[in-house]
């Protein structure tokens, strides 16, 4: 069994309002080291055996159709070791 | 007159954008999400709510109910379709209408009755109205922030495309304080704004949203 893992992150561009609550969350903390902060979304999928070349060309349509919204964001497809 | 208005799992406004339609004089049709049948409506009004529960995005697993399969390809024929709300957000989703809907600037739920500009009356959603209208409907949701890119948002005004616009205040940090826009032919529309909650003095802050089923009955009535 293997996973692949789908990454989703708003388009650089894009105002991220979580991320930046995140950012000023950390200070009141005592963090420290934040300059700032993207909030994303990631997707483990298990799958049967290693993934094929077939399954990720999928995987990476899946991706394009429904996991992220190309409008607003960038996805990357990886290979759990 | 036959408007059909969709039920998702999770829609809310459902009932109440029947209601308009019934109201404004039109005979409001229930459809399901998970038939692909429009049941010979002539419009259809994808209603606010939390379809799905938002998981995922708001609209992104709506999109892909066997009803909005019907829906798109008749969209892309010319059928009205009014998006509201989560309605709006499912049409972005579909890519019927351009740009994406994100999390408001403040983080907040923004619930008010909100003043706007009717920026173009030539819709059949909004032919009812004069330009420049100025009229108040209920805002309420917490992802409205609408965001397009530079060339979208250019396109957008270049082709008098924005519907509705925010005025004296922009609530949630959309770009150029859009509340609505269309599709490039005018049949799509999707706002924010919720115009069925704003239909009878009893129960919302004016009847200025009533114009939005008035129209569609009059627009279909020329045809």
């Amino acid at each position: 069994m293997a996973t692949i893992i789908v990454e989703v992150m708003l388009k650089p561009e894009i105002l991220d309002p979580q991320g930046q609550a995140v950012a000023s969350a950390l200070p009141r903390l005592g963090f420290n080291f934040a300059k700032s902060v993207r909030q994303g979304k990631r997707f483990e999928i298990e799958v049967d055996g290693e993934p094929t070349h077939a399954q990720l060309a999928e995987v990476e349509q899946a991706a394009e159709k429904l996991l992220s919204n190309p409008v607003i964001e960038t996805y990357v497809v990886k290979v759990q070791a | 007159m036959r408007i059909g208005v969709v039920t998702f799992p999770g829609s809310l406004d459902d009932s109440s954008a029947l209601r308009a339609i019934r109201l404004a004089g039109g005979d409001p049709v229930s459809l399901f999400h998970a038939s692909d049948d429009l049941k010979e409506v002539q419009a259809v009004v994808l209603p606010g709510g939390f379809s799905y529960g938002d998981y995922l995005r708001c609209g992104a697993i709506s999109r892909f109910a066997p009803i909005m399969e019907s829906i798109i390809v008749a969209a892309e024929h010319g059928f009205p379709v009014l998006g509201i709300c989560n309605g709006f957000q499912i049409l972005t989703e579909s890519h019927l209408l351009p740009g994406a809907l994100i999390r408001n600037q403040d983080l907040h739920f923004v619930c008010t009755d909100q003043p706007l500009t009717v920026e173009n009356t030539s819709t059949p959603w909004t032919n009812g109205y004069t330009q420049g209208q100025r009229i108040v409907v209920p805002i309420k949701n917490g992802e409205g922030s609408f965001q397009a890119s530079a060339e979208t948002l250019q396109q957008l005004e270049d082709e008098g495309r924005v519907v509705l616009r925010y005025a004296d205040k922009n609530p949630n940090g959309s770009q150029n304080n859009i509340a609505g826009i269309s599709n490039a032919r005018g049949n799509v529309v999707g706002v924010m704004p919720h115009p069925e909650q704003a239909i009878e003095d009893l129960t919302g802050p004016s009847e200025d949203g009533l114009t939005f089923f008035t129209s569609i009955l009059h627009s279909l009535v020329g045809r």
